[in-house]
């Protein structure tokens, strides 16, 4: 068969094309630089889409505004929080799960049904779990001998309180992933390792670990990629504030603020983009370290 | 053998309570909800209210105006899941199996939109909505969402997976492309359209920000956002909040629980080709 392309294949093409391209592209891709042009917008008139003054003011006002910096140092924390700990946990469940073990499908079941629900809805079920007085994590934590937290009200633990609320809810999608790069590795390293006496521990940590690391470095970055992105949580947890004292103040809180709160779309444009080049730097420092570590 | 079976143990024990911590928070929004107003605020929390108020369910419903927010969530995540299917199948067709000038370019530059946030096209797409009319309108809540480019990845990478020689014996035998695609494609590609599908139905039934951004009056409010400022008005009425709460969450939850093969299968293979 001669499959080479043909001015009448592509126009064929880009009929079925038509309704996915006008929706992704007016969307999708219009936005990207439409964007891009609005954060250089000191000036603008959005009703008429009038522009009467451009200029680089827009980025050295965020660069300026304490405010931004707060949400970023804010986004940092939670993401250097939320990762760590969720691909530890995550990976551990995942190497049990991945034993001979009975009710394997039932458990997989249960750790990821958070996945699936509202984050607006399980975050006012957490504002409720979090409860000072009458919550049922500071009732628990009462069994230890822990004096009642302010999750909620003390600028010190709403940031804690958010990291635990967004591991418990992207743990099940982690496991997941792990559980399909699990089941790639030849089950004969560990037949191997066995016969030569190698500990649990020792499997473990030279053929799982080694073997896994192309599944983490994924999850890794779409790990830290999300975690840049937080806001539903913080806006229903806390009722529609960034956090006492805007300690819960995020990257996206910040834009959202800037645009819905304040109308100014060029500063808010400005920090979107600043947080844009912040995730694509670090998906670039994600894919060389991850070139030179993986194991493939 | 001993030290096995001990190890087992420990395996489980770890994996239950794990599992307790994943749906605690759920057992306690429904037993939350189904308290009396004097039994939620009390310490040692009651697991299991004394008599079960599902009154609870009618007051919040008849609160806020939850009926409406259901309906306009029904109608958003029906329409954008139909509307992205067919866009998908479409261009996962001719990204798949037609042989156009600049398909690998316009396929990679695609993919390459992929890695930008979706909060960078907030503001534009808020101002071209305004400036065509649509905000407060059902179509600002769905037509940004017809297509989406990871669907049409996902597709494209199944129907690469059916053999060609199908649609060279179907063109023997003077079957149209079209027909092709919709009576053979379609029916094989079956899983990945459910997975597909139920992807988006519950992205959608849960989307929040851009509901809450394009929306202003109560009327045109979806459930998530509804809940927001119910929450507001509810104030420290817990049983109220939960009850509310259960509504949006349950759906999803038996949703998953019926259809997880599809969720969890596609979840896992997005994730490994990605």
């Amino acid at each position: 068969m001669n499959d080479t392309p043909t001015i009448g294949k592509t126009l064929k093409a880009l009929l079925y094309l038509a309704p996915a391209l006008l929706i992704i592209g007016t969307f999708n891709i219009y936005p990207i630089i439409k964007s891009f042009l609005m954060s250089f917008y000191t000036d603008y008139d959005y009703f008429k889409d009038i522009v009467n003054e451009r200029g680089l003011s827009n980025y050295s006002y965020i660069f300026q505004d304490p405010e931004f910096w707060l949400s970023m140092k804010n986004t940092m924390i939670f993401v250097i929080g939320v990762v760590p700990i969720s691909i530890i946990l995550s990976l551990g469940i995942a190497v049990l799960l991945n034993q001979k073990i009975k009710f394997r499908g039932f458990f997989r079941t249960v750790y990821f049904i958070p996945f699936v629900t509202s984050v607006v809805a399980v975050s006012i079920v957490w504002r409720w779990i979090f409860h000072t007085q009458y919550g049922l994590l500071n009732h628990f934590l009462g069994f230890f001998g822990v004096s009642p937290i302010k999750w909620l009200s003390d600028p010190q633990m709403a940031m804690p309180a958010l990291i635990i609320l967004a591991v418990w809810k992207g743990l099940g999608y982690n496991i997941i992933i792990f559980l399909a790069g699990l089941q790639n590795i030849n089950q004969q390293y560990y037949l191997a390792a066995k016969i030569d006496g190698a500990s649990s521990w020792q499997r473990f940590k030279n053929i799982t670990v080694p073997l896994l690391s192309s599944t983490t470095f994924f999850i890794s970055i779409i790990s830290i990629i999300n975690s840049f992105k937080v806001f539903d949580e913080v806006f229903a947890l806390f009722g529609g504030q960034p956090g006492p004292a805007n300690s819960a103040q995020t990257v996206v809180y910040y834009i959202f603020n800037k645009f819905y709160g304040e109308w100014d779309f060029g500063v808010a444009s400005a920090a979107a983009y600043a947080l844009f080049i912040v995730i694509f730097i670090l998906t670039l420092v994600q894919l060389y370290v991850g070139k030179r570590k993986v194991n493939y | 053998m001993q030290r096995e079976a001990l190890s087992k143990g420990f395996v489980y024990t770890l994996l239950i309570i794990g599992g307790l911590l994943m749906i605690l928070p759920f057992v306690w929004m429904i037993s939350t909800s189904l308290k009396a107003p004097n039994e939620v605020m009390i310490m040692p929390p009651k697991w299991i209210p004394d008599i079960f108020h599902w009154d609870n369910y009618v007051t919040a419903w008849t609160m806020a105006p939850f009926a409406r927010y259901t309906l306009n969530s029904l109608v958003v995540v029906i329409a954008s899941t139909i509307g992205e299917l067919i866009t998908t199948i479409l261009a996962a067709y001719a990204f798949s199996r037609i042989n156009f000038y600049g398909r690998d370019i316009a396929f990679a530059v695609l993919l390459g939109t992929m890695m930008v946030p979706g909060e960078v096209l907030l503001i534009p797409n808020f101002v071209t909505l305004a400036n065509l009319g649509w905000i407060d309108q059902y179509e600002a809540l769905i037509i940004p969402w017809l297509a989406s480019i990871f669907s049409i990845f996902l597709l494209r990478q199944f129907f690469l997976s059916i053999p060609k020689e199908l649609s060279f014996a179907a063109k023997i035998d003077g079957c149209s492309d079209f027909r092709f695609l919709w009576s053979i494609m379609v029916p094989l590609a079956k899983p990945a359209l459910i997975t597909i599908a139920l992807l988006k139905a519950i992205g959608s039934w849960n989307a929040f920000l851009w509901p809450l951004i394009v929306t202003s009056s109560e009327n045109m409010r979806t459930l998530p956002v509804g809940l927001t400022s119910f929450s507001t008005d509810a104030g420290t009425m817990y049983e109220l909040l939960m009850a509310a709460s259960t509504m949006i969450i349950l759906p999803m939850i038996i949703l998953y629980i019926i259809l997880q093969k599809y969720i969890i299968e596609g979840v896992a293979r997005a994730g490994i080709k990605g």
